[in-house]
């Protein structure tokens, strides 16, 4: 499914002395297959965006209370929102958010907070039953968690019947995105998946998330304060600053802004930073900014530089 | 004089269970600045709490200035030693940041002007003077932490132990931290104990140690303990970004150091390069 977004503005508590305007005029488009990052310090509209992206925010229109208004003299007239999810049209009161909200699993920000129930088991159904179109058989259910569970690397029957609270830090996470990839989404949002781990933790947490993307979920939307995981796993990014979408571009090409970045309070990757310093010694390295790829280029440079004084 | 001295500890959380913390011997010195290393699991926030008194020893004792901590002095102890935890949002409990710094000086019963002078000088230390009376909700997670830490210090504690205090920051809140306890380690003399797992941080203190299974295993300057690079692995703890760079480079056959420092590593690099 591809994201589109076109014209997206959002306020939180319009019309009081609190009126935020968290996003003004966001357009971005996620293709069907990324594994795309969304970077930005906090304030910057991120999260208000990916909350878009299954409808825990709602545009205007989509409301069933909504009545356009009457224009009238003096009112600014803005470009026309769109935003839409495969074929699901955010913009629209028909849509039915409960297939989308299957259909775009979310992720919240350690998510572990959020197990509640008894068992594993029960606690990763709860989404399956509350979002399935028809009653599902006891059968349907237990085949479906077994399913989620080990895709994400825990073994169904050793941990069906144990309580989701004693079990470790990293098996809670596992857990809880079990519990929301158990409806089998075609896009999967996260907020910071890596957050509050250590740095084995932090690997393991990408290592699932790659392999959900070849197996499970067609596309994965990673929130990222950490360069170093949006240039390591990401087909594109896009910063968002002030309510505004700054740059959309593969890291590869998005980490050579390193001072408009810094500007807006983020940092560039460990990489990106070694080559800054390179250049500045007067040796360009020629790399996408991974820490593969970076090794290949100085070494090839080096290789090169070798055989040249032979 | 010692400011920590653990001699001989044990803990464990169960009977039967297994031991947090075992047969550990450690001193920490007056101003000095230690790193905790260790995987999760590894029993250093049991050290932690087993420095001020939240938890008491099974075999073994814990001194504090020379004195064994045990009921009579907990809270004496409690306020030369402050503990700063992981969750930002769990270790506030006023609404008004002034009033959050004052918390742990009011429940030891300073006199009232005593106590605005302490919120002077703790907010002053964490830099965050501005925001005397600013909410605390709307803070940013570092900002949080550095009022935490503010509420330690408004006790004039001696030691200040950092539990992960980092682990839940964005990289900016995390240097925030880093830098306000740098800085009171230099500049103030506070005896600093950082538990974390970012290799990096430890670089900043005087010494390092590794904990594994309950067990002190590893201990010296950091950058020493960063060379012991295979013992680092069986402890599970993985090598920081830069570290990994660098043993790429090696295997690849260039000579380059092996650093934690991006600038010497450019400059490495630069060197084999042009």
């Amino acid at each position: 499914m591809r994201i589109v977004a076109e014209h997206l503005f959002y306020t939180y508590n319009p019309r009081s002395p609190f009126e935020t305007a968290a996003l003004k005029d966001v357009s971005l488009t996620i293709e069907e297959g990324e594994f795309f990052g969304i970077i930005g310090h906090t304030g910057s509209g991120k999260s208000t965006f990916v909350q878009h992206l299954n409808g825990l925010l709602r545009l205007p229109s989509s409301l069933k209370k909504y009545r356009p208004k009457k224009p009238r003299k003096g009112d600014v007239s803005r470009p026309k929102t769109v935003l839409t999810v495969g074929e699901f049209d955010l913009a629209d009161k028909k849509t039915d958010f409960r297939a989308l909200r299957r259909n775009v699993g979310m992720v919240f920000q350690y998510p572990e907070y959020q197990l509640f129930a008894e068992t594993v088991a029960e606690d990763v159904a709860f989404g399956l039953k509350n979002f399935s179109e028809e009653k599902l058989s006891p059968e349907q259910i237990a085949a479906a968690v077994k399913a989620a569970l080990e895709v994400v690397g825990l073994d169904y029957e050793e941990m069906k019947d144990k309580s989701p609270f004693e079990l470790s830090g990293g098996q809670k996470r596992r857990v809880a995105i079990a519990g929301v990839i158990v409806t089998r989404p075609e896009v999967l949002v996260l907020d910071e998946p890596a957050a509050g781990l250590d740095p084995l933790g932090k690997r393991e947490v990408m290592e699932l998330l790659h392999k959900l993307h070849r197996e499970w979920c067609k596309t994965v939307v990673i929130v990222s304060h950490d360069m170093d995981e949006i240039s390591e796993n990401c087909t594109r990014a896009a910063v968002f600053a002030d309510g505004r979408v700054r740059y959309v571009l593969p890291p590869r090409e998005l980490f050579r802004h390193a001072a408009e970045l810094g500007e807006m309070g983020l940092d560039v990757p460990l990489t990106a930073k070694l080559c800054a310093q390179l250049e500045e010694a007067g040796v360009h390295v020629d790399c996408d900014y991974t820490t593969e790829d970076f090794c290949r280029a100085v070494l090839a440079a080096w290789r090169e530089k070798k055989e040249g004084a032979r | 004089m010692k400011a920590i001295e653990f001699a001989d500890v044990s803990f464990r959380y169960e009977e039967g269970g297994p031991l947090a913390v075992s047969h550990l011997n450690l001193s920490v010195e007056e101003g000095e600045f230690v790193a905790v290393l260790g995987h999760n699991g590894s029993g250093k926030s049991t050290l932690a709490r087993l420095s001020n008194g939240l938890l008491t020893p099974d075999a073994g004792s814990v001194r504090v200035f020379g004195q064994t901590v045990n009921e009579k002095n907990l809270f004496d102890v409690r306020s030369q030693v402050g503990v700063v935890f992981q969750n930002p949002d769990n270790q506030t409990v006023a609404t008004i940041v002034e009033d959050d710094v004052a918390f742990g000086a009011e429940n030891v019963g300073l006199a009232r002007e005593e106590i605005g002078k302490r919120i002077d000088f703790a907010l002053r230390a964490v830099g965050m003077e501005e925001y005397r009376h600013a909410t605390v909700a709307r803070l940013s997670g570092g900002q949080k932490q550095r009022i935490a830490i503010a509420g330690v210090l408004a006790l004039m504690p001696k030691v200040v132990i950092l539990d992960e205090s980092t682990a839940m920051l964005d990289p900016r809140g995390r240097r925030e931290i880093v830098d306000v306890v740098t800085r009171l380690n230099k500049e103030r003399g506070i005896t600093v104990i950082l538990i974390t797992h970012f290799m990096e941080e430890a670089l900043l203190a005087d010494r390092a140690i590794v904990m594994n299974r309950g067990e002190l295993v590893m201990e010296g300057a950091p950058a020493d303990i960063f060379e012991r690079r295979e013992e680092l692995v069986t402890y599970n703890l993985a090598l920081p970004h830069i570290g990994i760079i660098c043993e790429k480079l090696r295997a690849g056959g260039m000579d380059v150091a092996y650093t934690l420092d991006a600038a010497v590593l450019a400059k490495e690099i630069a060197k084999c390069v042009s």
